[in-house]
């Protein structure tokens, strides 16, 4: 057997069905043996696409995602999705090729050190010399990947290796062993007697607040969580990574938390004698100033990366675990306490006036334009409950995490901690290979779809029926925003064009269905008609009104109590 | 006064990390310092008494970040096995200088006073220099390095402290050995 041989046969041992990548010189060995593979690829056009691919179908699947690309230039266009798995927990596997060993360090055509590139933005990363090396590393690779907090992990792989016709390359396959990385062994249970001093402080406090994270669906702890907050009564919020880990329709569920949080989220936290952070890392587009951060709150911090604890903000009570098994073990806890579901009337009556005072509001007068919110409850309303919501990053982010309502886990796919614009697009295409029988619908910026539109091509090719709504407002809506807002309505390069490019046509040409909607009334049938195409792509292009902003609104580096409301509630 | 990192060391965290023997370890560790802003003070490396592994010892500016978040960014990194912070009071810390010192040939009795008091050694003597060396306690060399300082020092290198849990360290926090 060789090297290239063993790769393949490494994949199918870890279970991977799908590998998203583009060949090149370096990795073309493994796409010989590739052919006789049962293992499904998909040609991207860019190899960014393939690491959103990879996230994407992360995200919707739990398993984690695979992707495959030369050296060079391959490897570096996809240390974008690497820095954006890394900051956001996704358990990816990037295989790159590389030079032959004996030509690393020459500045061989193509060569690039990518390990040493990517070090800083992977939880790990190999260069593998041996072709005999390839079954562990690879099983190491998924097992560091996708166990403890998950993230990235690039292994690179050397030409010689994989190539049937080096030497180098022939190895005997033998079955990768249990792991041997005496440097790595996550916690994943809670320390009973840090649980106890937890719940002690969840019997004592009057306005507690659960401030749940992407930790959340990264340890599936979605029910464990319901059943917790069902106990105790504590009103939830969930942040820009956990929505969908605690249902929106609940009525415990505060929504979003942080910049363009709902008052009610915001004030509820900053208001609270007792935060019980599960998963969530106190990031500052949540806590705002973090000095002026929920003064009066004590701090449980539940996280399976101790490192997390305490970073930003004390915690009187830390706890490094799995929040399934931690959170668990609170409900256990108070169970044996002989806790009945609890009532906190008055502090649940304080939220409630909260949200009845403050819901999120737009403009709705009838004959007004296109507004974007309205597009997002549009299609709310118009597609199945379990719908996946992938979104890019800026105004229309915000408003999708806002408007939508998740009630179901692992139904929103975005970019959280490095707001990558071109996100949304190809983590859509990952997402709906991973979970065909969901309907996917991507939220898109006009700006971020102009970044990595072309995947639309690889999913026209390989009947990756996913959906797109452009909200087209011919701005990079959010920095047109903070210019506005912050800049004396000094705009500096922000204005797109509504129709150059012509959006139709582009995504016709790219093979998808493509709409053009312009007043309210024509939102409601262009959304019936996209939900009715099921095998090829559609985009809709919606000319959203330029002038829209996002609100509520923490200024950067304000306190979250400096909250500014829309101005219809000024 | 004006310090100098040669002569005085910062407040400072002794580091002892255990690292597997992997090609571009140091570069994950010296990366991780560079880019989370903790400041090394002093960085040294070699194979352990088992192949698999080699130690670091690592001198941390204390006033740089908690050692809290040093401790536990590090253990993140797959190729590190083990941290353990060494109290100066707990542990044995050796630290190796080699010094020119600018002595022609009037001067050359004080210096070689310096370095019998020191129990130094001298390596190399030229018609206007000497060179010396001295291994001992991070504070000797300091001591020393400042003494030699009135001669005029052309070239001084201080290999940064290695470190080990002193013997009653070493038993206390082995209670499975019993
Ligand atoms: C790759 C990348 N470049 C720049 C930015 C900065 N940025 C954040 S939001 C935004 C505007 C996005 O524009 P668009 O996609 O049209 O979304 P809108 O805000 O208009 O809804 C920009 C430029 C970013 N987040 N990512
Ligand atoms: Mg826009």
């Amino acid at each position: 057997m060789d090297g290239g041989q063993a790769l393949m046969r490494s994949l199918e041992h870890e279970g991977v069905e799908v590998v998203f990548g583009l060949p090149g010189g370096a990795i073309l060995p493994a796409y010989d043996p590739l052919l006789d593979s049962p293992l499904r690829h998909i040609l991207v056009r860019h190899e960014q696409g393939a690491g959103h691919m990879a996230e994407g179908y992360a995200h919707a699947t739990g398993k984690p995602g695979v992707a495959m690309v030369t050296s060079g230039p391959g490897a570096t266009n996809i240390v974008t999705p690497l820095c954006n798995a890394f900051m956001d927990s996704v358990p990816i596997v990037v295989i790159t090729g590389q030079v032959p060993y004996p030509a690393i360090g020459t500045d061989a055509f193509q060569e690039c050190d990518i390990t040493g590139i990517s070090a800083a933005i992977t939880k790990h990363n190999f260069l593998v010399v041996d072709a005999g090396d390839i079954p562990q590393t690879i099983h190491d690779a998924f097992h560091i990947a996708t166990t403890g907090r998950p993230g990235p992990v690039l292994v690179d792989i050397p030409k010689d290796i994989i190539d049937s016709k080096n030497p180098r390359s022939q190895m005997t396959w033998e079955d990768p062993q249990p792991h041997i990385l005496p440097g790595y062994s996550p916690t994943i249970k809670g320390d009973p007697e840090l649980v106890s001093q937890a719940v002690e402080l969840i019997g004592k406090s009057r306005q507690p607040v659960i401030y749940s994270g992407g930790g959340i669906l990264k340890s599936r702890a979605a029910e464990e969580l319901l059943t917790f907050a069902e106990l105790t009564q504590i009103p939830v919020v969930t942040t820009l990574m956990n929505r969908g880990g605690f249902p929106d329709d609940h009525p415990l569920c505060l929504g979003m938390p942080g910049m363009h949080g709902n008052y009610t989220a915001v004030t509820a936290m900053q208001e609270a004698d007792l935060l019980i952070a599960l998963g969530s890392r106190f990031d500052d587009r949540v806590t705002g100033k973090v000095s002026g951060f929920a003064p009066g709150a004590k701090i449980i911090h539940v996280d399976i990366d101790p490192a997390e604890i305490g970073k930003v903000r004390q915690a009187d009570v830390g706890i490094q675990g799995d929040c399934r098994h931690v959170i668990a073990a609170f409900t256990q806890a108070l169970k044996e306490e002989g806790e009945e579901p609890r009532r906190r009337d008055a502090w649940l009556n304080t939220v409630k006036r909260w949200q009845e005072k403050y819901p999120l509001v737009y403009d709705t007068s009838p004959d007004g334009p296109l507004k974007p919110q309205f597009v997002v409850e549009k299609l709310r309303d118009n597609t199945p409950d379990d719908t996946i919501v992938c979104a890019g990053v800026g105004q229309h982010q915000m408003w999708a995490s806002q408007y939508w309502k998740f009630n179901y886990p692992y139904t929103w796919v975005n970019s959280g901690g490095l707001g990558t614009m071109g996100f949304a697009v190809p983590a859509a295409i990952g997402a709906k290979v991973g979970r065909p029988d969901r309907m996917v619908w991507a939220i898109d910026g006009d700006g971020c779809f102009q970044m990595t539109a072309q995947e639309l091509v690889t999913a026209t090719t390989e009947r990756i029926p996913i959906k797109i709504a452009i909200l087209n407002n011919a701005y990079l809506g959010m920095v047109r925003q903070w210019q506005e807002m912050f800049y004396e309505e000094r705009y500096s390069e922000v204005y797109l064009s509504p129709d150059l490019p012509n959006y139709s046509q582009w995504a016709e040409s790219m093979g998808c269905v493509a709409m053009r909607i312009d007043t309210p009334e024509e939102v409601e049938p262009a959304i019936i008609k996209a939900n009715e195409v099921d095998d090829l792509p559609v985009v809709l292009d919606f000319r959203v009104d330029a002038q829209e902003k996002v609100f509520p609104m923490v200024p950067a580096g304000a306190s979250n109590d400096e909250i500014v409301v829309s101005p219809l509630q000024q | 006064m004006t310090t100098s990192p040669v002569l005085d060391t910062p407040p400072h965290h002794t580091l002892v990390v255990l690292v597997e023997n992997k090609a571009g370890v140091l570069a994950r560790v010296a990366g991780l310092f560079a880019r989370r802003g903790f400041n090394i003070v002093s960085l040294a490396v070699a194979p352990t008494e088992d192949d698999r592994f080699s130690r670091l010892t690592i001198v941390v500016d204390a006033d740089s970040a908690p050692l809290y978040q040093v401790v536990q960014q590090l253990d993140k990194l797959i190729n590190v096995v083990e941290i353990r912070e060494l109290h100066p009071s707990h542990s044995v810390e050796r630290e190796l200088l080699v010094a020119t010192v600018r002595a022609g040939p009037e001067l050359r009795g004080q210096v070689m006073d310096l370095v019998r008091i020191f129990e130094a050694r001298v390596l190399n003597v030229g018609s206007d220099a000497m060179m010396v060396s001295l291994s001992g306690s991070p504070s000797r060399i300091s001591d020393f390095a400042r003494l030699l300082q009135d001669y005029g020092i052309m070239e001084l290198q201080r290999t940064g402290k290695v470190a080990l849990a002193s013997l009653d360290q070493i038993s206390q926090q082995e209670p499975d050995a019993e």
